[in-house]
């Protein structure tokens, strides 16, 4: 029987000899994660059950990173609660505040997420580690309490959508770019429910920052999780991150083997669709307030005069992103009465930033530099909107009121776009300073 | 079982940031996130919220986050169930797992009526079964049978039933209770 790559790893954690689309299968977990907001509702259920033991400690991925560092004692005791449970079940993965990130950038940069395997996390942008040509996939909490109590999730075999990228890409673009070209072309419920397969010589191309930046929002449309499969910018990846000293948590040291070299869709794979893209006259994206679906190019836009700019998040917060907006800022200042904010995704991230000297460059251009935290993404703290104001930020969702007022507005584009825009003031497209 | 309550109409794309905005996400206190349940797009939507009732919402209802607390905070400020043309991945899978009832009312949907000959009438109705059903409205639903019935319009629909997996999950009162049960029968 042919397989989409999806299918393929699912097949792989059932005791299943094949799998067939919308059956309900019980699989096998590698990987259960949750954070500051998810865990305490899925601590108590799993408290609620009786279970005294989680069914194995190195699986499980706890990180505060929403409203942490503590944005107020509510969110203090939040986290109080991941870390007592860490602590009581001896998690080896839990990352307190000083280890923590953006729990999307900091788990593939910790190596804890390898090609092939199966990943749930009770946070819907989960699905970013099918980049690595994984199946992963956001979850509720109480999907997240099961699987503490015997490692296993219920899925439905969803079908596959394939996505094919040609042609060249033009100057600024980016894997946002892409995937909010995508979203605008299907809808925010274009794939809902099913896998998004992205794939052709663009996607080889892709850097590995630029194609976490695609499958993070796969969410948008509705996908399961949105997935690549592994290649050698993939394994060098997965290389680097296990040879470096960071990694001190990681669950398995696995390096890429050949079985998993060969992880590809087979050819004659059943797609529910398959949607081919020249994208060779594309030119950088903005997503309008207030669906990510509703995409404009940068430079049609008009007057569109901004409040704040924020660079950060699980979609655009690692270094790649930091570094083209310093390559633009250098030497610039922000637009007067602008606020930019940027946020790196990790510590790694972070110390980076400092050593290559971005971090200056931001400072001295205007702008401040943060903690990593997910923050003024989901209307947390570190940027929050008054009434209206409005924001172009790097992030992943405009809906009303998410960074704040529900009388305030979220734009977003790539990094590049938004800090052209915080120079100028308005939403610019970076060829126009 | 069957509910019955006043409708609350809302539109497509629903989000979880919608149902309950992230700055409320800091407790695990049903009633208390059901206080801010709608706020940013029905200003005092908690208030209006009366035993019984029911939202009907157009396509991708619940899309977005997957917090936990969007069905949660339904549940919390009274809402007994949710109807809607289509469901975000995460949300259908959270409302089964903490037992939130809630019924796809897709456009291709048979409608049966009450009384057998009028069916075919009421079938082109299929087309736009959720457009069909006004805001204050009184449904009745049958939750075992899936048929919902609009007491002002005297229209029923024939929802999708659950498939038999979930169904079981459902029976059990949820994903935990479901859990606990399966283990208890495989230890003896």
């Amino acid at each position: 029987m042919a397989y989409t790559i999806a299918e393929k790893i699912l097949l792989a954690h059932t005791d299943k000899k094949d799998i067939h689309q919308a059956e309900f299968i019980e699989a096998k977990i590698d990987l259960a994660l949750g954070n500051d907001i998810t865990a305490p509702f899925a601590i108590e259920e799993f408290r609620k059950s009786g279970v005294k033991r989680v069914f194995n400690n190195q699986k499980i991925v706890l990180v505060p990173d929403h409203f942490a560092p503590a944005k107020d004692l509510k969110s203090a005791n939040q986290c109080r609660i991941l870390a007592d449970f860490a602590k009581e079940h001896k998690l080896k993965n839990y990352f307190e505040v000083g280890c923590m990130g953006i729990e999307h950038a900091l788990l593939p940069e910790k190596g804890l997420i390898s090609p092939g395997d199966l990943a749930i996390g009770a946070d819907s942008h989960t699905c970013t580690y099918g980049a690595l040509g994984s199946f992963a996939t956001g979850v509720g909490s109480t999907d997240l309490a099961r699987a503490f109590i015997d490692g296993k999730c219920w899925l439905k075999v969803p079908a596959t959508i394939k996505f094919i990228y040609k042609g060249k890409l033009k100057k600024w673009m980016s894997g946002k770019d892409l995937i909010l070209y995508t979203i605008g072309q299907i809808g925010v419920d274009g794939a809902l429910g099913k896998v998004m397969e992205f794939s052709g010589p663009i996607i080889n191309k892709l850097s590995m920052d630029d194609r976490f930046a695609m499958s993070n929002m796969a969410i948008e449309a509705g996908g399961v999780t949105g997935i690549i499969e592994p290649d050698e910018i993939t394994f060098d990846f997965v290389k680097r991150v296990h040879s470096q000293k960071s990694i001190v948590h990681s669950k398995k040291l696995r390096t890429p083997n050949s079985g998993l070299r060969t992880l590809k869709s087979d050819p004659d794979a059943h797609y529910e669709k398959i949607y081919e893209y020249d994208v060779s006259k594309l030119e950088p994206l903005v997503a309008c307030p207030h669906l990510p679906s509703n995409v404009k190019p940068a430079s049609k836009l008009g007057d569109i005069t901004l409040d704040q700019v924020v660079i950060g998040s699980c979609t655009n917060g690692r270094i790649s992103d930091l570094r083209i907006a310093a390559k633009i800022l250098k030497g610039k200042k922000i637009k007067q009465g602008l606020r930019l904010i940027i946020i790196p995704a990790t510590q790694e991230v972070y110390l980076e930033a400092v050593k290559e000297g971005l971090a200056e460059i931001f400072v001295r251009a205007g702008g401040v530099f943060s903690t990593p935290t997910c923050g003024p993404c989901l209307g947390g703290h570190m940027g929050i909107l008054s009434e209206g104001e409005r924001c172009l930020a790097t992030t992943n969702r405009n809906f009303i009121g998410r960074m704040g007022s529900p009388k305030s507005e979220v734009y977003l584009s790539s990094p590049a776009v938004a800090v052209a825009s915080a120079i100028k003031g308005r939403i610019t497209h970076p060829e126009a300073l | 079982m069957i509910i019955k309550g006043k409708v609350h109409k809302f539109g497509n794309d629903v989000n979880t940031d919608d149902i309950i905005a992230a700055k409320y996400l800091v407790t695990t206190d049903e009633k208390e996130l059901g206080k801010h349940c709608m706020e940013n797009i029905a200003s005092g939507f908690p208030q209006r919220v009366k035993p019984g009732a029911i939202i009907v919402a157009g396509k991708n209802f619940g899309c977005g986050s997957s917090r936990e607390h969007a069905p949660r905070a339904l549940k919390g400020c009274g809402v007994a169930a949710v109807v809607a043309r289509s469901f975000a991945g995460i949300f259908f899978r959270n409302a089964i797992n903490i037992g939130l009832p809630f019924l796809q009312l897709e456009e291709v949907d048979p409608v049966r009526s009450p009384r057998r000959r009028r069916g075919s009438r009421l079938r082109r109705l299929a087309s736009n079964g959720v457009d069909k059903i006004k805001d204050g409205d009184i449904l009745e639903i049958d939750l075992g049978s899936g048929i919902i019935k609009n007491l002002n319009s005297q229209q029923a629909y024939q929802t999708q039933a659950f498939p038999s997996f979930l169904q079981e999950i459902i029976r059990y009162g949820g994903l935990i209770h479901w859990i606990k049960a399966r283990h208890k029968k495989e230890k003896k």
